[in-house]
C-alpha cells in the first residue's frame, strides 16, 4: 500500500551524518554496494563494469563540495575567499512524507508503519521510474538488469539480525566508516545518541522546502581555525645557539 | 529530464485520441456517416496505442496490471484505472456508432467526461512532482487538456470533411479557436518556468549559511541512472528555436489553414479534408516538438547535487 502510514511511526531510524568528520574515502559507498550486492532482493548490476562506460546502481554516493564563505558573522567556517571543503555523503534520507512511496502505482514502494524505513518490494515493482523521478535528493537508482528500483534500505537486514554480532547489527556503512561520520539510530527518541548529537551540533535537513521531511539529518562543518592564525613554518634564527651547535653555526657562516 | 520517446508518443497520441473521442461523445458528427463510424475506431486505436506504448519503458512490463492498485495515492495508477473506465462508454458508443448508426447522449458525454479527466489525471502525474519545478503549476493540467481538446477538434474538423458535413465552418472555426487557446496556455505555462528554482545546491546541501556552494568532486566519473534520466537538458538555443518551430507549425500553420477552411467553406470535399488532414498533421507535428521540450528544458531538483546541470 502506498499510502503513508496515518500515524507518526513510533520509531524513526535513520543516519546521522558529520559533514566535520567525514573525509571523503568513500569506504561506506563501496561497503554499501558489498553488502547490498548479496543481500536484499536483486543484486546491484553494474552495466559495462569492465568497459569504458561503467555505470551501475549504487544505494550511497559520496559528492565533495567547495563552500565560499561570503559572510562575515565573525564564525570562522573558511574565511572569505578561502574555500572550505565539504565531503558530502548522501542515501535515501527515509522522508516522513515521502513522495517515492505515494506516487508509487504498483504498492512496492512502502514506508513501514513500525520504524519508518521505505523500501521497495522489487515482486511488484515494474520499474516505471516515477519513484525516481519524484525524490528529490536522487537516491533512488534503477537497476537495469533486474528492471526494479533499488535504494537504501538502512541494512534491514542487517540490523534486526540477529545471527550476527551485536556490533554489526547496524548498516554497513555506518559500520565501515572510519571516521566515525556515519551514526546510525531512532530519530524519534529525543533521549538517543543520534537526536542528542543533533540537537547538540544543530543538525538540519536537506531541503527542507520540497516538503519531504527527512528522518536522516546532517551535523554541518566545525567553525576552524583562521588560516592565518595556524602555526607558520619557523623562519631560521639561530641567535641562540651556544655550546657545539653555536661553533658550528659560526663557523659555517665564516665559510 | 530524459524525454523518453515512448511517453512522447503515448502522451501526444492519446491525447489526440481522447480528445477526438470526447468531441464524437458529444455527437458532433452524423454516426451514420462512414467517417464518424472511421472516426469512433481510430480514437479507440489512438488511445490503445498510447496506452501499450506507455508500457514500453518499464522495466517489468509483465506486472504492469500491478499499477491499477494504489490509485488512492498515485496519479500513474489512477491515469490506469480511468483510463480503463474510459474505454465502457467509448467502446459502447463506437459499436453504436459503428453497428447501429446512432449516437446515445448519456453514453456519449460520459465518455466525453471520462476522457477530460483521464487526460487531467495524465498530466497530474507530471504536475504533482514537486522535484521538478516547471512540472509542479496547474498550468500542466491546463496545457495538456488543451491540446487535447486542440488536437481532438482538428481532428473532427477532418473526420467532418471527410464525411462532407452540410457546414463544415463551425468545425473549423471551432478547432482554429481550440488551436489558438492550447497555444496560449502553453505560453502561460512557459511564462511560469522562469520563477526561482524551489531549491538550489544550497539548500539541497545544507550548507548557504556559510557560503556559496559548488561541487569540487562529482561522486562518479560517467553517467550513471540520475545523471541520464534527470539530467538531460535540451541547450538554451536549441530550445529557443524548437520553441519556434513548435509555434509556427504547431499554431500558426494549423489556425490559418482551419480558418481557410472555415472561410471556403463551400469547396469541395476532396479539397478541405486534404486541407484539414494537412492542419491535422502539422499541428500534431508542433505538439512533438513541444512535448519533446517539456521533457528535455525540465529540471530536476536532484541536479543541484552536480555542477555543470545547473543554470
Ligand atoms: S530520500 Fe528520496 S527515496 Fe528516500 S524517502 Fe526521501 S524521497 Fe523517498
Ligand atoms: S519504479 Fe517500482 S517502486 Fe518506483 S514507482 Fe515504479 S513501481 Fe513503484
Amino acid at each position: 500500500m502506498t499510502s503513508l502510514p496515518r500515524h507518526e511511526t513510533p520509531k524513526k531510524l535513520g543516519l546521522v551524518i558529520d559533514l566535520d568528520v567525514c573525509v571523503g574515502c568513500h569506504a561506506c559507498v563501496v561497503a554499501c554496494k558489498e553488502w547490498n550486492t548479496g543481500g536484499y532482493g536483486a543484486t546491484l548490476s553494474d552495466q559495462q563494469p569492465y568497459g569504458a562506460d561503467v555505470s551501475g546502481a549504487w544505494l550511497n554516493r559520496v559528492h565533495g563540495y567547495e563552500v565560499m564563505p561570503d559572510n562575515s558573522d565573525g564564525v570562522v567556517i573558511g574565511e572569505a575567499g578561502e574555500a572550505r571543503v565539504v565531503h558530502f555523503p548522501k542515501s535515501c534520507l527515509h522522508c516522513e512524507d515521502a513522495p517515492c512511496v505515494t506516487v508509487c502505482p504498483t504498492g512496492a514502494s512502502y514506508k513501514r508503519e513500525e520504524d519508518g524505513i521505505v523500501l521497495v518490494d522489487e515482486d511488484k515493482c515494474i520499474g516505471c521510474g516515477l519513484c525516481a523521478w519524484s525524490c528529490p535528493y536522487g537516491a533512488r537508482e534503477m537497476d537495469l538488469a533486474a528492471g526494479v528500483m533499488k535504494k537504501c534500505t538502512l541494512c534491514i537486514d542487517r540490523i534486526y539480525n540477529e545471527t550476527l554480532e551485536e556490533v554489526d547489527r547496524v548498516p554497513s556503512c555506518v559500520r565501515t566508516c572510519p571516521t566515525n561520520a556515519r551514526h546510525f539510530g531512532d530519530l524519534a527518541d529525543p533521549t538517543s545518541e543520534v537526536s542528542q548529537m543533533v540537537a547538540e551540533r544543530g543538525g538540519f535537513d536537506l531541503m527542507p522546502e520540497q516538503g519531504t521531511r527527512p528522518v536522516n539529518k546532517y551535523l554541518p562543518p566545525r567553525p576552524r581555525t583562521p588560516l592565518s592564525a595556524c602555526a607558520q613554518p619557523a623562519v631560521e634564527d639561530t641567535a641562540d645557539a651556544a655550546g657545539f651547535f653555536g661553533w658550528v653555526d659560526r663557523m659555517l657562516d665564516r665559510i | 529530464m530524459h524525454p523518453a520517446f515512448s511517453i512522447i508518443i503515448f502522451t501526444t497520441l492519446s491525447g489526440l485520441g481522447y480528445g477526438l473521442a470526447a468531441l464524437l461523445g458529444l455527437g458532433l458528427l452524423d454516426p451514420a456517416q462512414m467517417a464518424t463510424k472511421a472516426a469512433h475506431v481510430i480514437a479507440l486505436a489512438l488511445i490503445g496505442g498510447g496506452l501499450i506504448s506507455s508500457t514500453l519503458h518499464l522495466g517489468n512490463p509483465q506486472r504492469a496490471w500491478r499499477a491499477f492498485s494504489q490509485w488512492r495515492s498515485s496519479w500513474l495508477s489512477r491515469e490506469g484505472v480511468l483510463a480503463i473506465f474510459t474505454f465502457v462508454p467509448l467502446t459502447w458508443s463506437a459499436w453504436l456508432a459503428v453497428f447501429e448508426s446512432r449516437w446515445e447522449p448519456v453514453i456519449g458525454t460520459a465518455g466525453t467526461l471520462l476522457c477530460a479527466i483521464t487526460v487531467f489525471s495524465t498530466s497530474m502525474i507530471y504536475a504533482s512532482l514537486k522535484s521538478i519545478d516547471s512540472w509542479h503549476s496547474p498550468w500542466t493540467p491546463a496545457s495538456y487538456l488543451g491540446f487535447s481538446a486542440a488536437s481532438g477538434a482538428t481532428a473532427t474538423a477532418l473526420f467532418a470533411a471527410l464525411g462532407g458535413a452540410e457546414s463544415l465552418w463551425p468545425f473549423a472555426l471551432g478547432a482554429a479557436v481550440l488551436v489558438a487557446v492550447a497555444w496560449a496556455i502553453k505560453l502561460g505555462w512557459r511564462e511560469q518556468t522562469g520563477r526561482p528554482p524551489l531549491s538550489t545546491p544550497e539548500t539541497a546541501t545544507g550548507l548557504g549559511h556559510l557560503g556559496t556552494v559548488r561541487e569540487l568532486e562529482p561522486p562518479h566519473m560517467t553517467d550513471n541512472y540520475l545523471t541520464r534520466e534527470m539530467g538531460f537538458r535540451v541547450g538554451r538555443k536549441h530550445a529557443r528555436k524548437l520553441w519556434l518551430i513548435a509555434s509556427v507549425v504547431g499554431c500558426g500553420v494549423p489556425v490559418v489553414l482551419l480558418i481557410g477552411l472555415a472561410v471556403a467553406a463551400g469547396a469541395p470535399g476532396g479539397a478541405a479534408t486534404l486541407v484539414s488532414l494537412a492542419a491535422l498533421a502539422s499541428l500534431m507535428a508542433g505538439i512533438l516538438v513541444e512535448r519533446w521540450l517539456f521533457f528535455a528544458e525540465a529540471r530536476h531538483a536532484v541536479m543541484n547535487y552536480y555542477r555543470g546541470q545547473l543554470s
